[in-house]
């Protein structure tokens, strides 16, 4: 199994299906009988606004794929980049990025995934955070209702790095945010959060593992989601720490709401500890809207619909809290606000 | 202004009110005495909508208006408001927010132009300050991790914010230590005007002696049994519910 290999070679025997363990939740190729013609070229100085539009200078665009291949922030840099990976048309096209912050060096990645039509994509990233670098990485993913939307983001951290990533999403008709951390440990500082809010038929699938492989790491993460109507949401998380990674501190928590009968959560959490002297601990909960606590909210004379969206901004808006840059954390917030507060109505 | 005939309401498969009638003229209140499981936590949800409360026969009106086939939201833009006897908790919302949100919402629902923010705050400020309540704590997440008898209090400020027509507090003494019970009892007092009534439903005749009720009611086993002035509510604390019990 390998993604890009699959839709080079449009052979969709190579996609991921429900016998692989990962993938169990997100089978691709039961619904991928065959892979669509390559995406035709896209014009990227003719695509509208993006999400992030206006909050830094610097655009990256990937249109149907095609952008560039490699960005790098030198020594002591400090950036703020837009990345916009935007998929048209029905067909399929896979992108690869190399990412580069250099010792001590500062990025602020706005990226989004803006899909329309029933295409397949797939961007692959591959990061790596030198000594002493930070970076976080701040995502809205808009797959589109009918595409198959897939992001892969693999990350080396250096000593002493941060890694601090928050992932918004609507969901696709298939979609998954995998990202797989390396932190070696050594005051490295991990934050994986999260939020989904999904409802029609959408599929979202936020994958993680971080591997702790020496001492002194730190790993928080937190996802919160929302599933209405038939739409289904995977949360994968797993945290390993391997042996000698003494002194690791790790902490993670998911939790979902389910607001209709037909809406599924799927949450796999898993810790793997092999160290000595680690704080570990993973919180899961699973429910629905607290019935009492929605009347007593209309006593106060809220409509049942603005009670019910109160509730939900309150829920999700403490993952947007934890963000660091403020200006990327409203533009998430109003995203969000306009999602809850436009389906409750 | 209040006007409840025969009213039959139940609960699941069980039936809680057996036939309750009250009337309430403007500007009055009354007060509601009875044994615990008695059905006055009942009444106040079936005349606030709640639920899971079936309203089987009989009548409630507000102002001739019939409340049963409204929805909660819309009762309480009526000035329908409880004062609920266990306060919820709204987890990440501040009591700041959700009080101005629901001022609106009840203001919107009348057609009325919304209430501004700074307005609004110098009421709350008032308010909090008449209560004798830190503003820092409307700040907080309404309830969470406040006491029992913070939560009665930020009950009051609600009400006082709101400027209900018809009140119905749900035993807001209990919980209340002896210098909260008064500074709350001169809250809802100031509240009290011709146009507006009070239901105070209360296990104790010391709330009574600080809101001065016109009239005092005895809910037994689902019906209004005895009816009385003030001095009732000295007769039972004296005498217990042991006659009306048997005649319920
Ligand atoms: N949701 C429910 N399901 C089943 N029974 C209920 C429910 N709610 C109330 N009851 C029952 O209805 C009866 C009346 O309850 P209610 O809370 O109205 O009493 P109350 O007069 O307010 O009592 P207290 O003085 O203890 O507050 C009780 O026997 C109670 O157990
Ligand atoms: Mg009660």
């Amino acid at each position: 199994m390998n993604l890009a290999e699959a839709i080079r070679l449009r052979d969709s025997s190579r996609l991921p299906s429900r016998r692989d363990e990962d993938w169990r939740w997100t089978d691709l190729r039961s619904l991928v009988r065959t892979l669509p013609e390559p995406s035709p070229s896209l014009d990227a100085a003719r695509l509208g606004p993006g999400p992030f539009e206006g909050i830094c200078e610097t655009v990256v665009t990937l249109a149907n794929g095609v952008g560039p291949v490699a960005i790098e922030v030198s020594a002591g840099e400090t950036r703020t980049l837009a990345l916009r990976n935007v998929s048209r048309g029905d067909g399929s096209h896979a992108a690869h990025l190399r990412i580069t912050v250099a010792a001590g060096a500062r990025l602020t990645l706005l990226e989004s995934h803006e899909g329309d039509g029933g295409g397949l994509s797939l961007l692959s990233l591959e990061v790596d955070l030198a000594s002493g670098a930070s970076c976080e990485r701040l995502v809205i993913a808009d797959g589109g209702t009918d595409a198959i939307s897939l992001v892969d983001a693999e990350v080396r951290l250096g000593a002493g790095s941060e890694w601090a990533q928050t992932l918004l999403t609507n969901g696709a008709r298939r979609q998954r945010l995998e990202t797989r951390v390396l932190n070696p440990g050594d005051g490295a500082s991990v934050r994986l959060d999260g939020i989904y809010v999904l409802s029609g038929r959408s599929h979202a699938d936020q994958t993680s593992s971080v591997t702790h492989s020496g001492p002194q790491g730190q790993t928080v993460q937190l996802t919160r989601g929302v599933v209405d109507d038939q739409a289904r949401a995977v949360f994968q998380g797993r945290i390993t720490v391997e042996a000698g990674a003494d002194g690791t501190d790790a902490r993670m928590a998911h939790n979902a709401l389910i607001l209709s009968d037909r809406a599924e959560v799927d949450a796999r959490p898993e810790l793997e500890i092999y160290a000595d002297d680690v704080a570990c601990a993973h919180g899961a909960t699973v429910g629905t809207l607290d019935a009492e606590l929605l009347f007593y909210m209309r006593q106060r004379g809220l409509p049942e619909a603005e009670a019910r969206s109160l509730l939900l901004a309150s829920f999700l808006g403490e993952v947007i809290d934890r963000i660091q840059c403020a200006a990327a954390a409203g533009r998430m917030r109003a995203w969000l606000q306009e999602r809850i507060w436009g389906s409750g109505e | 202004m209040l006007s409840l005939r025969n009213l039959h309401a139940r609960v699941g498969e069980r039936e809680i009110l057996k036939g309750l009638s009250l009337e309430i003229p403007a500007g009055e209140v009354h007060a509601i005495m009875g044994p615990n499981g008695a059905g006055k936590s009942t009444l106040s949800y079936v005349l606030t909508g709640r639920p899971g409360y079936e309203v089987t026969s009989g009548a409630a009106e507000l102002d001739g208006v019939d409340l049963l086939t409204q929805a909660p939201d819309e009762r309480a833009a009526r000035g329908l408001f409880l004062s609920f006897q266990y306060p919820l908790e709204i987890p990440g919302v501040p009591a700041l927010t959700f009080i101005r949100t629901s001022v609106n919402a009840q203001r919107k629902a009348r057609g009325e132009a919304e209430m501004s923010a700074p307005d609004f705050l110098k009421r709350a400020r008032a308010c909090a300050a008449d209560l004798k309540m830190d503003f820092d704590m409307l700040k907080r997440p309404l309830n969470v991790g406040f006491s029992g008898g913070e939560k009665k209090r930020m009950e009051i400020l609600q009400m006082a914010l709101l400027s209900p027509r018809f009140m119905i507090l749900d035993e807001t003494d209990s919980g209340l230590d002896i210098d909260a019970l008064r500074i709350v009892s001169e809250g809802v007092n100031a509240l009290r005007s011709p146009d507006r009534s009070l239901l105070v439903i209360t296990h104790y005749q010391r709330l009574l002696d600080y809101i001065r009720p016109d009239r005092v009611h005895v809910l037994a086993g689902g019906r209004i049994v005895a009816s009385g002035g003030p001095e009732l509510a000295h007769e039972l604390e004296r005498d217990g519910y042991d006659k009306f019990a048997r005649a319920a």
